[in-house]
Order: structure tokens, then C-alpha cells, then sequence
């Protein structure tokens, strides 16, 4: 029997007092009532202001900098130039480790020489008041000579383009190579041709980047910041050319993050004008700042070609796609590596090509974002199985489902997935909740799309990722948790929580979660890459068992019973078939105190290992599982004003095992609607290198106007890695809704819009040449026959 | 910045006497003061994070001058209920899964009381929506925050 479906039904047998039920999150109280602190809340006495000059221009050197009438200005405690540091970058990869090769510029922490993005870091200022620190940055005498950029992609691989990074400007680049393409091809009765374009995006979660540096008496550099990530201390670290035990970062709860405060935002300014000057520095984001100062969504370009036998098998995938990394590697090499390993889809394609590649420009650096990399293959290869269903006459679902992956098989790189694979029942429910078509009336076009996906979670295996957590039961039976986790709003400190009190027999409240604290709580790497209930939720699982075991160990001795027959629950210990043979919690805890047992456990989780893929075949495990579901939408097209407008929205997912049913819900709610603005509003604009729509008025975030209800579908095969069988959840319910969306459009309108996002004008003009093809057409046909395109 | 306007504010039924700027928008001031629960999202009227009642009315605190709502009853969502005695809004907005990051909720509950109190409190969901529209979430995708505020209505209603 499948593996899979074996641990399914051994996992369908066990029935939780807690996990999987709706709970109200246990950090909810404070926020609603105004309690919580976020890392800006947080102020010191004889604290400084920071500001940061940052270049106007995308492509220049710097021909001139002067500092000195900056420093005159009174109340001005410290400038920094490239010149004052002790090293001039950071790393933004881990060298070796993915496909980023030697000789690639690290990003500078300030520019010295030459300018790279709109925005890239010059100085800084620290002083007593913010007012001061900006008049400051604008007494600082700049002179910039314009250097020619390249600003796409393509441009930047032709011969004779400037060289941005390396020496051709590919960042990194895979290949997939399996089967025989050309007897797929040759096997196919249609071969169906497309490009998708998407767009640079930006995270713009509500809380803009803030945080706070100061020494304490051991010369530790403390920073208390708005961060997914605590671990960017050893960066923080190389920048100042001190010892990693010689800086502590500390999270709060996080505004948001969605992949954009993974990597290092104000920790390096703030740390270094502290240490300069002595005195403790805060620095917070405009939200202008916030635009020009972090990575961005890649914008890929990707090119399926695609053989189908005349009853829509696929015969063979050949599949380009290029993205734009920016200047610098940051995550380049990973987001390109998401990307082509879902390129394909969730499908089974035994003839295939991939050649993917990440390319340097003079546009803003891009990294993490929720769907990372697997989210823009989405977009391309579900828009295409809808082409390919229209031009062969199947219908949409029927054409997928003849080559969906089924849970047994293998991924596009060999990789024959353990947990169910349950696309069809996702795709099926969400076809199903979208109920009675509704009908055109006017100039109100209606259509349905739908989009399947496969997301992976957890890290890429040859990052050989851990988690640690500590936690200990206290002799009043309630229970401290200690993992450096940060939690970003999605409820990561809530369903740690949760997971200990279930396996304890606890409530929510006897639990304590201290998180987010690289010098007090084990080392639990980033909020990202769908990791935080698998890795995380893993770790304090094996450290509650290890605690749980160890308390019933000794109640099995007192009760002169067998330690699996002993249960934990409200606070007593009992004999499961003996309930007559109990005691309370805490009088256990006392004999184990009394006995020298230890009441305390860190335990560490390990993800698979593994090998990088093979680099000739792009064959092999890449991540450790992958979540797959459906989503469906319902549009009205205006075709006199071109708006779209969603109507229905439909989210079905197999989570493996919901810890927490309402969080779950949110995090797929929330991710939805991110899916919406990248479908038909959201867009950076970048001319020439230089953003154009620094603001939340240019930059369309969907408001509660635009957004209608999400629904969603909760399904759990108890199949996956995380604990009680969990899969990830958190940025799998953007990742399919674009694709839907474009998708229902095409149905609305008859005609595709390949380009992210589909704004009005798009479908202005669409509409317009649809209208042109067929006048011509028509035209033509009366004369030489041709058929309509 | 220099304070040199004395005015005096009434901050969640509270009377103070400040020394402010003449150009210090009510959203620093609050900050300045310590209401940290007053959040910073853009400055600019984008995002709705900083709202607050003025008199009743959901206004963002940071286009608005300090001096100009000097004696009138300015309320933050920990002026509108505690954990011991909790709002119907937030209540619901617990239970209801309503904030996830929670930099929103704040401004969010401010503008949904607004809503309940001076609009209808017995709003549709397109009336909620509407009310909401100033108020950007960019976590909820706001399905729970409209289930939230609708649900804070009819016990709001089922009370009165
Ligand atoms: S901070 Fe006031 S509207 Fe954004
Ligand atoms: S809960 Fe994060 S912005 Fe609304």
C-alpha cells in the first residue's frame, strides 16, 4: 500500500482535544485592545533619530559627497559615508550553496562609488530629533554622474550590455531535462505556444520598517526590530567586524512581513550609528522609504510550449523563464529554483525542458514574497492549460484532471511525492462552491477560472534546515515555551501554543510562548518558506513528547501501571481505563521535582537532507513536501470601462491537519486577496530604473471595496510533515488565485490578457483588438478564406 | 520640533494640558504622549492605521492638526474597551479571527464604530465594506473583519 495513504488512515484515527478546532488566538486580546507592542513602540532615553540619504538616480557614480555641513548642523550626533565602515557589504547569499557564482557584487551597506537601484543607500544621520536628521540628509552635497543602465531583463543578456552583476549578468540559471522532448513533440497532435509576463510587486505590509540599537554594558549591540528574521544578527555582526555573540536582535510582534522584512532592513544603520555614537538609534520608515527600501516581488517572463495529444494528454512541456533579480543576488537563486521546480506544474509531463535563469538590472533587487517563485509558475502554466483547453475543445477541469499528479507519482524532478496529492478533490469542491453561473446582462460580461497549483514547504533540502525549542514545565503545571520563531501576524506564537497544550493536556492559557530573541530563544530561523508550523510546531511537538514522556513515565510508576496507558488532561494525571487512578498535575510535577527528573527539554527538529539537484538533469528531491489545492472565481467584466470585478472566490486547499481552523481560514483569506491585487491592480512601476509609484495611492492594495467574500475549503489528508500531519498553509492561497482570475477574464472577454495585472486599460485595449482580428478576419475570409485566428 | 501652543486635549476621557507644535499632526502628538496603540502607516491618508474618533467620527490622525481638535473627545481603540470590559467589536474581533498582524485593527475598530454608531447598527456587508474602505488590511483579505463588525452589530442591537 501507498505510503501516503497508510499514514492517512493512521492518522485519521486519532482524535485531538484541540488542534484542528477554531480557536481565538492567544496574541488577539492585545491587539484588538491596543496593548501590543511592535518594534516601533519601543523607545529609550537619550535616543537618536536616524535618517538615510539614498540615491535618486538607478545607474550613477558617485562624483562628489559631502558630509561636513551636515555634521555642523547642531543637534546632528553622527554621518556615516562608505568611508567610515569596517566592511563595506554584506553577503546576500549563501555562497555554494545554489547556483550564485564567485565574483558577484555583494550589496554595499552604502554606496562608496557606484549606484546600482533607485534608492540604494548613501549615508546616514543620526540626531536628536527626526526633523533634524532629514534636514541633515538634505544638507549633504551629492553629485552624481549618470551611468547607462539596463533596465530589462533581455536587454541585459544581449551582447554589449552593461555589465551589472558578474560578468553576464545572469545571476543564476537551472536546467530540467527529462524524457525526449522532440519524440513528445513529434507525439503531440497540437503544440500550443504562450508568454506570460508578471510583475515587480510589493509586500506593503501595514507597519512600515522600524527599529531600535543601542550597547548595553557588555558592548552587546541590542536591536529590538520589526524582522522575520532574528538571525540576520551574523550579518549585522560582519558588518561591524564584531563577534556574532556581540549582537542580540529582537523581534516584536510583526506589522506583516509576506517575505519582505526576511532580509536586513534598518538593523545595520541602526546598529552602526549606535556604535559610532554611543547612544541608542531608532530609525523608522516613511512608507516612501519603505517603497524604495526592500526587496520586490521578481517579474518573470515565461514561455510555455506545450505538445497535447487530441485528447489533451500532454506529450511534452519545453518551458523558458526569465526573472529580474535587480542588481544584487539576495534570493535570486532560490525564488528561480521555486519557480523551476513547479514550472511544469502539478502535472505529469514525461518529456520536459526547463532552462530558467535570474538576470542583474538596474531595477530595484527582489526577493521573498509569499508564493516565491512558485507563485509566478503558476500564473504561466495554469493560463496555459486554459489556452491549450480552448484550442483543443476540452473542457478546463477535464483537461487537468487527464494530467494531474495523483499521490504516488513524481514531481517534474523525480521526486516521487509521500504525502496524498489531492488536486482533484480541491479543484472539484471549489468548481462545485461556485454554484449557478451567473449571467451576462449589457456590457457585464461574466466568466469562471480556475487554477491548481503545487507549493512547496520548507526549506530547499541541501540548506539543511533545523529549528530548536526549549520548554519547560513549571511546578504550578504550567508550561514556558522558548523558539526564536517570530511570529508576523499569521499566528505562528498562537499555534505553538496550541500544539504544546495538546500534547500536554493543557489549555491555551497555561501556555508561554517566548519567541523571536536570538540570544534567549533557540534558534528557530525565519518566518518564511511556509516553515513555521512544520519546523517550528515540529520542534515543540518532540520537546513536549520528550516532557510528556517523562511525566508519565513516573505516574506510571506511582500508579503501578503501564506508561502508554497514562493520560494528561485539565490538569490531572490518570490511567486511561482506570480513571479512578489519578492525581493532580502538579502533585506529579512535585514527585519528578523531588526525584531529580528534569522538567525541562530543547529539542531540535531536522528536515530531510539532501543533495542540490543534479545540474546537468535538474533531477532530484528539491523540498521536503508540497501542499496542492484548487482555486475558483466568478468575474464581471464592464467591457465599456474595462473593470473587472470578483464576485466569487473560491480556496480550496489540503492542509494536511489545521492546527488552528480560524487561523488557517485568515492565512488563506488574507493570501487570497494578495492573489487579487497581483491579478488586477497591483504594479510597480519602475521607468528607467526609478520607481514612479512610491505610495499606498499609486500602489493598489485591494480595500475592503474591492475585495469580496473568500471562501474557504479546508481539506486535511493528515498526510504532511508537520505536525499531526500538517502541511504549509500560509502562502498557498495566493499562489493559484491569479491564474484563476486571468483565467475567468479570457472567459469573460474570449480574449487573454498575458500580462500581469489586468488593469482596465488592458482590457480596453484587448477588446479592441479582438474587435480589429475579427473585423479582419472577416474581411479576409470574404476574400482568401483564412480561418479566424 | 518647537511647542510652543498650549492647548488643552481630551484623550479617551481624560483632560490634559500640552505643550504642542502648531504644525504636530494628532498622530504624533498621541505617539508622542504614549498612545502607541495610534499606528503609523503612511502619514498620508493612505492606510487608515492611525485613525481615531474624533467626536464620535473616525478621522486619521495624521492629517489632522492637533490644535484643531483641542477640547473635543478624541478616543483610540483602548479608549473604546479593555480586556475587563471589552467592546463588542473587539470581543468579536477575537473570536472571529478578525486580526491577524493586528496593525490595522486599531484603525479598523475605530472606523467600524464610527460606522455603528453614526451610520446604521444594523449595517449589510456592502455597508460595512464601505465604511471600511479608508482602513487597508493587508492580512485578513477583511471576509472575518466584515464578519466581525456584523456580528458586534447584532449584539450591539440584541443590547440596546
Ligand atoms: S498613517 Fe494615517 S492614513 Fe496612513
Ligand atoms: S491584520 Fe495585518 S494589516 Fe490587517
Amino acid at each position: 500500500m501507498n505510503e501516503a495513504v497508510d499514514r492517512m488512515q493512521q492518522n485519521t484515527k486519532t482524535e485531538f482535544r484541540l488542534v484542528g478546532k477554531p480557536l481565538p488566538r492567544i496574541d488577539a486580546p492585545g491587539k484588538v485592545y491596543g496593548k501590543t507592542l511592535y518594534a516601533g513602540d519601543y523607545a529609550m532615553p537619550g535616543m537618536l533619530h536616524a535618517k538615510v540619504l539614498r540615491s535618486p538616480l538607478a545607474s550613477a557614480r558617485i562624483a562628489r559627497l559631502d558630509v561636513a555641513q551636515a555634521w555642523q548642523l547642531p543637534g546632528v550626533a553622527c554621518v556615516l559615508t562608505a568611508g567610515d565602515l569596517v566592511n563595506q557589504t554584506v553577503s546576500t547569499d549563501f555562497p555554494d550553496r545554489v547556483s550564485a557564482k564567485p565574483g558577484q557584487n555583494n550589496q554595499p551597506i552604502l554606496v562608496g562609488d557606484v549606484i546600482r537601484y533607485h534608492g540604494e543607500p548613501i549615508a546616514l544621520v543620526a540626531a536628536e530629533t527626526s526633523a533634524i536628521a532629514q534636514q541633515a540628509i538634505d544638507l549633504i552635497e551629492l553629485d552624481l554622474e549618470p551611468v547607462a543602465g539596463v533596465y530589462d531583463p533581455f536587454e541585459a543578456l544581449a551582447p554589449g550590455a552593461p555589465i551589472i552583476c558578474g560578468s553576464d549578468n545572469i545571476v543564476s540559471q537551472y536546467k530540467v531535462r527529462k524524457g525526449d522532448l522532440e519524440a513528445g513533440f513529434a507525439a503531440a497532435d497540437t503544440i500550443i505556444e504562450n508568454t506570460f509576463r508578471t510583475q515587480f510587486v510589493e509586500h506593503a505590509f501595514l507597519e512600515p520598517e522600524v527599529g531600535l540599537a543601542w550597547l548595553d554594558d557588555y558592548d552587546v549591540v541590542n536591536i529590538r526590530v520589526s524582522t522575520q528574521n532574528v538571525e540576520r544578527f551574523r550579518d549585522v555582526a560582519q558588518a561591524l567586524g564584531i563577534a556574532h555573540s556581540k549582537v542580540r536582535i529582537m523581534g516584536a510582534m510583526v506589522g506583516g512581513g509576506f517575505g519582505g522584512k526576511n532580509d536586513i532592513t534598518v538593523e545595520i544603520f541602526i546598529a552602526l550609528l549606535a556604535k559610532a555614537s554611543g547612544r541608542p538609534v531608532r530609525m523608522c520608515y516613511t512608507r516612501e522609504e519603505s517603497f524604495l527600501g526592500h526587496a520586490k516581488r521578481h517579474p518573470f517572463t515565461i514561455t510555455h510550449k506545450t505538445g497535447f495529444t487530441r485528447d489533451g494528454k500532454i506529450t511534452a512541456a519545453q518551458i523558458d523563464m526569465t526573472s529580474d533579480s535587480g542588481p544584487y543576488v539576495f534570493l535570486s537563486p532560490y525564488v528561480l529554483m521555486y519557480a523551476t521546480e513547479v514550472a511544469a506544474g502539478p502535472y505529469r509531463v514525461d518529456n520536459l525542458h526547463i532552462d530558467s535563469r535570474a538576470v542583474a538590472t538596474n531595477n530595484m533587487y527582489t526577493g521573498a514574497f509569499r508564493g516565491f517563485g512558485a507563485a509566478q509558475a503558476c500564473i504561466a502554466y495554469e493560463q496555459q492549460m486554459d489556452e491549450a483547453a480552448k484550442i483543443l475543445g476540452i473542457d478546463p477541469m477535464e483537461l487537468r484532471r487527464r494530467n494531474l499528479l495523483d499521490t504516488g507519482d513524481a514531481t517534474a524532478t523525480g521526486y516521487r511525492i509521500e504525502s496524498a496529492v489531492w488536486i482533484d478533490e480541491c479543484a472539484t469542491r471549489v468548481i462545485e462552491a461556485l454554484g449557478q453561473r451567473s449571467t451576462d446582462s449589457g456590457p457585464i460580461k461574466i466568466g469562471r477560472g480556475l487554477a491548481v497549483y503545487q507549493q512547496p514547504y520548507g526549506r530547499l533540502l541541501w540548506l539543511q534546515d533545523t529549528v530548536e525549542a526549549w520548554l519547560s514545565i513549571e511546578l504550578d503545571g504550567t508550561v514556558l515555551v522558548r523558539c526564536g520563531m517570530p511570529d508576523i501576524g499569521a499566528g505562528q506564537i498562537s499555534t505553538l501554543a496550541q500544539i504544546v497544550a495538546e500534547v500536554l493536556g493543557l489549555g491555551m492559557d497555561d501556555v508561554t510562548v517566548y519567541n523571536s530573541d536570538s540570544a534567549a530563544t533557540p534558534f528557530a530561523g525565519a518566518a518564511t518558506a511556509v516553515r513555521g508550523v512544520y519546523m517550528a510546531g515540529n520542534a515543540v511537538r518532540l520537546a513536549a513528547q520528550a516532557i510528556r514522556g517523562r511525566l508519565a513515565d513516573r505516574a506510571a510508576q506511582e500508579f503501578g501501571a503501564r506508561t502508554e496507558l497514562i493520560d494528561i488532561a485539565e490538569g490531572r494525571v490518570f490511567v486511561i481505563d482506570d480513571r479512578q487512578r489519578s492525581m493532580a498535575l502538579t502533585e506529579l510535577i512535585a514527585l519528578c521535582a523531588a526525584d531529580g527528573i528534569h522538567r525541562s527539554e530543547l529539542a531540535i527538529f531536522r528536515a530531510p537532507f539532501g543533495d542540490p539537484l543534479d545540474p546537468e538533469t535538474g533531477q532530484g528531491q528539491v523540498h521536503p513536501d508540497y501542499t496542492f489545492g484548487a482555486h475558483a472565481v466568478e468575474v464581471a467584466v464592464d467591457t465599456d470601462t474595462g473593470e473587472v470585478t470578483v464576485t466569487k472566490s473560491v480556496s480550496a486547499h489540503d492542509v494536511g491537519q489545521a492546527i488552528n481552523m480560524q487561523a488557517v481560514e485568515g492565512q488563506i483569506e488574507g493570501a487570497v486577496a494578495q492573489g487579487h491585487g497581483y491579478a488586477l491592480s497591483e504594479e510597480l512601476i519602475y521607468r528607467e530604473g526609478q520607481l514612479v509609484t512610491p505610495s499606498l495611492s499609486e500602489f493598489l492594495c485591494p480595500t475592503s471595496m474591492d475585495m469580496c467574500r473568500v471562501q474557504s475549503i479546508i481539506l486535511e489528508s493528515r498526510t504532511g510533515l508537520g505536525p499531526f500531519g500538517a502541511k504549509g498553509a500560509s502562502e498557498v492561497g495566493l499562489t493559484p488565485a491569479p491564474a484563476a482570475i486571468a483565467n475567468a477574464v479570457a472567459d469573460a472577454i474570449g480574449v487573454r490578457i498575458h500580462d500581469l495585472p489586468i488593469t482596465p486599460e488592458k482590457v480596453i485595449n484587448a477588446l479592441q483588438s479582438k474587435e480589429d482580428l475579427l473585423s479582419r478576419s472577416f474581411r479576409e475570409r470574404g476574400t482568401a478564406g483564412i480561418e479566424e485566428a | 520640533m518647537k511647542r510652543n501652543k498650549s492647548v488643552s486635549l481630551r484623550i479617551n476621557d481624560r483632560c490634559r494640558r500640552e505643550q504642542i507644535a502648531s504644525n504636530e499632526t494628532l498622530l504624533e502628538t498621541l505617539r508622542r504622549l504614549g498612545h502607541t496603540e495610534v499606528k503609523c502607516g503612511c502619514e498620508k491618508g493612505d492606510c487608515g492605521a492611525c485613525a481615531v474618533l474624533v467626536d464620535g467620527t473616525a478621522v486619521d490622525s495624521c492629517l489632522t492638526l492637533t490644535w484643531a481638535v483641542k477640547d473635543r473627545a478624541i478616543t483610540t481603540v483602548s479608549g473604546l474597551g479593555t480586556a475587563d470590559t471589552p467592546h463588542p467589536l473587539q470581543t468579536a474581533f477575537i473570536e472571529r479571527g478578525a486580526t491577524q498582524c493586528g496593525y490595522c485593527t486599531p484603525g479598523i475598530i475605530v472606523a467600524a464604530h464610527s460606522l455603528l454608531q453614526n451610520v446604521t447598527n444594523d449595517p449589510s456587508d456592502d455597508d460595512i465594506r464601505y465604511a471600511l474602505s479608508g482602513n487597508l488590511c493587508r492580512c485578513t483579505g477583511y471576509t472575518k473583519i466584515i464578519e466581525a463588525v456584523a456580528e458586534a452589530a447584532r449584539v450591539i442591537r440584541e443590547e440596546e
